[in-house]
């Protein structure tokens, strides 16, 4: 393949992955919703994790994205220095949302600020979002791909404590973004915590923590503990699907972090309705993908 | 009008304040007959700039969403997935469009406040949840788009006018007596959340 054919092959494999990635959710979180509503006893909790498992069931069936707000596209990028389409990745991903928002299709969600219209093609100025990492020595490129919904977008909070009010500063800080915005994001939530030194580290890492698998942990023995008392503690005030009340409230909680000012603790919330959709796909230099949130698919 | 159908509650349009006089927060309701989406900038329009509603919803349905629609040929779109977004940034204009427009069952996503618990109240209407996410078993039950205006707002926002058929489940979430069911479990979660922060704080103490 020439370059061109190259750009072409990977805009078609990367829309029909959007595409994928709006209809079927991933292997992990179809799991842990049908552990969660095992679980559930109460009427209303059941006919609510029903109508889901009952939805995802006719997304796939019909083809269609199986909620209607298929988000702002997010593209977490970590990419080789070697891989040979770093240059055109960008404007590649841009081609990849249009493509998939005809023929998905998705829902137009870019609307340009201060001048205020949607743009009729689900991109803007800036979005997609792309955040690079640039690895040495590597030749691959791995895209973290995620659909931020408004409402799941809508409790994300940052902020920078003094040291004083310490890591029970930040307990009560994402406690109280889920008893007041969470419950409108589509419990049961995926919440993610970034811990760093100022407002966009923490934001930014509270995003990346929510492309994890289910079920990972903090590689730092004290955060990986944080997360597991989190999560118990924000169960235990039984959100329930849709904040309707029930046995649980989160499908986990995953905690990200970097070192700090002395003076300062930045923290972040970001959280992921129960639809989160989430991709994870690797390239290698000649376009072999490999995808490992989603089984079963071929491009 | 309310009928009972193999122990589900069904509302047809037109529902009169009578026919809510029985419905309670907690009850999941269905709906037959006239749906409009209806979301932040058509409660704008109607409220703050004083123009008249293109559809009309009286003792009718309308439906925070912002649906994706396919155009089929002569005019005519298909519903391809519709799901319910926030109705709290409805919440703002919500007494008042109640009162200009008529509506008698306003659908969304999560709880609303004292504007919606008033109007519903005065006026005898009820907020209820879709759960949300469930995009295309909502489309599934549209049986027709039989009118699409204010079409200048874009694909999200404009007032596509349904025809819906067993739509549902409806979580009855502000009834007619202006009881609010978030409201009421905010209470009780706001009571668990102190709980839980107590607990976990006994052994965050990592600075020393």
């Amino acid at each position: 393949m020439n370059k061109q054919e190259q750009v072409q092959q990977m805009t078609t494999y990367m829309a029909n992955f959007v595409s994928h990635i709006a209809k079927v959710l991933p292997d992990d979180i179809i799991a842990k919703l049908d552990e969660l509503g095992a679980q559930e006893d109460a009427p209303l909790s059941k006919v609510i994790y029903e109508t889901m498992k009952r939805n995802q069931k006719l997304a796939k069936e019909l083809n269609r994205p199986s909620c209607q707000d298929t988000g702002v596209l997010q593209f977490w990028v970590k990419c080789g220095v070697d891989f040979p389409l770093i240059g055109e990745l960008e404007p590649l991903l841009k081609e990849a949302v249009v493509k998939s928002t005809f023929e998905a299709p998705l829902r137009h969600n870019s609307v340009e600020t201060f001048d205020e219209f949607n743009t009729g093609l689900n991109v803007g100025k800036g979005t997609p979002t792309v955040w690079w990492d640039i690895i040495p020595n590597s030749d691959k490129c791995e895209i973290y791909a995620y659909m931020a919904g408004g409402g799941c977008t809508l409790p994300g909070k940052a902020m920078v404590l003094m040291p004083g009010a310490g890591y029970e500063g930040v307990t009560r800080f994402v406690l109280d973004v889920m008893t007041s915005y969470g419950i409108n994001a589509c419990p049961p939530l995926l919440v993610g915590v970034g811990v760093a030194t100022s407002v966009e580290t923490a934001a930014l890492l509270s995003k990346k923590a929510l492309m994890r698998p289910l079920g990972s942990h903090n590689e730092n023995e004290r955060a990986a503990y944080m997360e597991k008392l989190l999560e118990d503690g924000i169960n235990s005030i039984g959100l329930g699907p849709q904040g309707m009340g029930g046995k649980y409230s989160v499908m986990g909680v995953h905690i990200e972090n970097t070192a700090r000012h002395p003076s300062a603790i930045g923290v972040a919330v970001n959280v992921g309705c129960w639809s989160h959709r989430r991709g994870h796909i690797i390239f290698d230099k000649d376009l072999n993908y490999t995808i490992d949130t989603h089984s079963g698919v071929t491009l | 009008m309310l009928t009972i159908k193999d122990g589900k509650k069904i509302l047809t349009t037109p529902v009169s304040a009578e026919d809510l006089k029985d419905i309670h927060i907690g009850d999941i309701v269905y709906l037959n007959g006239s749906l409009t989406t209806c979301r932040d900038v058509a409660h704008r329009r109607l409220v703050e700039e004083g123009r008249p509603l293109p559809v009309d919803v009286k003792d009718a349905a309308i439906f925070h969403a912002g649906p994706i629609i396919r155009p089929l040929e002569n005019d005519r779109f298909e519903m391809v997935s519709v799901g319910p977004t926030t109705s709290m940034r409805m919440e703002k204009f919500e007494y008042e469009f109640v009162q200009k427009s008529g509506v008698r069952v306003i659908v969304g996503k999560g709880g609303m406040g004292p504007n919606t618990e008033r109007a519903c109240r005065e006026f005898g209407a009820i907020h209820c949840v879709f759960p949300a996410g469930n995009a295309v078993v909502a489309a599934t039950e549209v049986e027709e788009i039989v009118d699409a205006q204010w079409r200048d707002l874009g694909m999200p926002e404009t007032l596509w006018h349904c025809r819906v058929k067993e739509f549902g489940p409806l979580i009855v979430s502000i009834d007619p007596e202006g009881r609010n069911l978030f409201e009421e479990n905010k209470v009780i979660f706001n009571q668990r959340k102190e709980k839980a922060i107590e607990e976990i704080c006994k052994h965050v103490g990592f600075i020393k």
